[in-house]
């Protein structure tokens, strides 16, 4: 459909405020041509304001926005040829499926056959070939969910936004489209840019994920390196389970309780740190087992063992009474139970991760 | 199934709720055929009789013969469109101004367009009379400002009686299209704009369409109202225009011809209710939208 013909997006210093509060603040961010990025980030963090301020809905302060080589800044939304699906789809009570997906070429002067040949392909692309004369109301929610993307790409645009297009499904159907709309971007080709405060869902679909709080990006990165790699303590709290341990590099040594660490990076300067630690990266060692070169060990007393299906959550203790969560996958012999029993731990040299201490700017 | 235990009981118990549900129309419905039913059927009744007291469809021969009832209805019929055709044009902007203030500014302005509502409409039509007049307040005023030389004349005409109407009238025409208007969820507006409508095609392709049914509702309530409505005509219309509803009144307060007006009443109503299901039947009233709105 649109092969070839996506557009890169570059934002700079774009600002917006409401009274004294920055919904956006000085944002710069480069979206290549065909990228999947996300905007991540909790409620109120901003990234749907930018999201609107892409499609030209909300009126930013000042900035700059441009598509390819051309400023948008001041362009009325429908002089942006952006495509997009809205959070609860906005699909026109009034008109019937075909209806919803014909208007963007109607309002481009594409009518009768060829009209009718493109919103059936468009129909076909997301498997609803055949539906074109039902009413909105009688569709299901992922069936909506279907007719607003065959809408908003129906007559081509080289950029396509997303504002939380799966939030109203189901668990299952949220998956299921997940890997579709994924499909499609690889089809289509169209960078795209998609809201989302799910971090799984983000993890899932995106070439880059970049983590936004308070109006400002925190990190922009692959989903790999924000996951392993999180440049401070909110995207490492915002993106999977973790638990952070206050630490001290002295004379170039880390220490965590008596034991000493060893890093993959080189340490930092001497001084406070925090210590991020993923639960499901702290593995239990059997009694006598030898984890070999290129892992941390840690002696830890158990506190609490929760079963939760597919794994248990352990609280221990480590020596000097710091709390930590390890996550033992439910495989082979089943997780310790008994409190006041001495664990090891093995936690691998690049999964031992360093972040700026509290209150340290990013 | 009768023989589950208790069968018999639950049955009872459901025809007993449905029975009490019922039963909250009553005082209602015995309202509706004390003050509205009967007297119908006793004008109905009096239509059909002479002068002397037979049976007799005289009233209804003179109404065909005579032109001037004709005059009447269409004079009628004319003020009553103009009217609501004035209210479109001043009350479909208000209300999409007021659907789009913030929900407290609005109501604050919507108590400002019920406000003639809560006056009553004796007043607010001597009112108009003393503003109207010769020498009323506009035709001193505007000869003052040296706007016009002489007396417009404002009153006793079918401009006064198109002013004081449309008045009157503008309220029930903003209402019904205002909760309507509000209702439109705004993303539809903004979906239109991202599929690259101007402002001005997004309006007739989404918003209108969206909006009809409440300016259906509210046209049909303003001409309905029109089309019955006494005092007003009478006072500014001042015998220039006369209505049905003012010749139905002198029938009865000169003539004391009861029969000669109800036979005009049955007539109104008759053509009321055939043009209330003719435009249902075009429109589709209430069906405009499909079943179960807005996903």
């Amino acid at each position: 459909m649109a092969r070839n013909s996506s557009l890169p997006i570059t934002i700079a210093q774009v600002t917006k405020t409401y009274g004294k509060v920055f919904a956006l603040d000085h944002v710069d961010l480069h979206i290549k041509s065909g990228e999947f990025l996300t905007l991540l980030g909790p409620s109120g963090s901003g990234k749907t304001t930018l999201l609107t301020v892409l499609a030209g809905f909300t009126r930013p302060d000042g900035g700059s926005l441009k598509f390819g080589d051309a400023e948008m800044i001041t362009v009325p939304p429908h002089k942006r040829d952006v495509g997009m699906v809205f959070q609860n789809y906005a699909l026109f009570p009034h008109m019937t499926v075909a209806g919803n997906v014909a208007f963007p070429l109607k309002l481009r002067g594409v009518v009768g056959a060829e009209s009718a040949r493109r919103v059936e392909r468009a129909l076909e692309m997301v498997r609803l070939g055949g539906y074109g004369a039902r009413g909105v109301d009688q569709l299901s929610g992922g069936q909506r969910q279907r007719v607003a993307l065959a809408r908003a790409m129906v007559f081509e645009p080289r950029i396509m936004l997303m504002d939380e297009p799966l939030s109203a499904l189901d668990k299952q159907l949220r998956e299921h489209m997940q890997i579709e709309l994924r499909q499609l971007h690889e089809q289509l080709g169209m960078t795209t840019v998609y809201v989302t405060h799910d971090q799984r869902e983000a993890l899932t679909m995106s070439d880059r994920i970049a983590v936004i709080n308070g109006g400002r990006i925190m990190q922009l990165d692959t989903p790999r390196a924000i996951y392993e790699r999180p440049a401070n303590r909110f995207v490492a709290e915002f993106i999977g389970e973790s638990t952070f341990v206050p630490v001290t590099v002295a004379a170039g040594r880390l220490m965590l309780a008596g034991q000493p660490l060893q890093t993959a990076e080189p340490l930092p300067a001497d001084g406070q740190r925090l210590l991020m630690l993923r639960p499901e990266r702290l593995r239990l060692l059997a009694e006598s087992e030898d984890p070999g070169p290129g892992f941390n060990l840690l002696a830890a007393t158990l506190a609490a063992t929760v079963y939760q299906g597919d794994s248990s959550l352990l609280q221990v203790a480590l020596p000097d009474g710091t709390r930590l969560q390890v996550r033992s996958a439910s495989i082979g012999a089943a997780a310790p139970t008994e409190p006041g029993r001495a664990l090891r731990l093995a936690l691998a040299v690049q999964d031992t991760v360093l972040l700026p201490p509290d209150g340290a700017a990013a | 199934m009768s023989d589950l235990p208790n069968a018999l009981a639950l049955q009872r118990n459901a025809l007993w709720e449905r029975l009490g549900l019922a039963s909250l129309v009553m005082p209602a419905l015995l309202l509706i055929v004390i003050t509205m039913l009967l007297p119908v059927c006793w004008l109905f009744y009096l239509s059909v009789l002479s002068d002397a007291g037979a049976f007799s469809l005289e009233h209804y021969q003179r109404m065909w013969e005579q032109p001037s009832y004709g005059r009447t209805f269409l004079t009628t019929f004319r003020v009553s469109l103009l009217t609501t055709g004035i209210c479109i044009l001043l009350g479909y902007p208000l209300a999409y101004f007021l659907s789009e203030l913030p929900k407290r500014a609005a109501n604050l302005c919507m108590v400002a367009v019920l406000l003639p509502l809560w006056t009553s409409l004796l007043v607010r039509t001597y009112a108009w009379l003393v503003l109207l007049q010769r020498r009323g307040l506009i035709n001193n005023w505007g000869i003052e400002l040296g706007l016009w030389d002489e007396p417009l004349t404002l009153v006793h005409n079918l401009a006064g009686t198109l002013i004081g109407m449309v008045h009157v009238m503008l309220p029930f025409l903003v209402l019904p299209l205002y909760a309507s208007m509000r209702a439109i969820d705004r993303n539809y507006l903004r979906a239109a704009a991202n599929l690259g409508a101007s402002p001005l095609r997004s309006f007739w392709l989404v918003f209108f369409p969206l909006a009809l049914p409440g300016l259906s509702a509210g046209v049909l309530i303003v001409f309905i109202l029109c089309l019955g409505f006494y005092v007003t005509p009478a006072v500014l219309g001042g015998g220039k225009v006369i209505m049905v509803s003012s010749r139905i009144a002198n029938d009865i307060e000169i003539f004391f011809n009861w029969g000669a007006a109800s036979a005009l009443g049955v007539v109104l109503l008759v053509l009321t209710a055939l043009l209330i299901f003719g435009t249902a039947r075009l429109t589709r009233l209430g069906n405009i939208m499909p079943s179960g709105g807005r996903p």
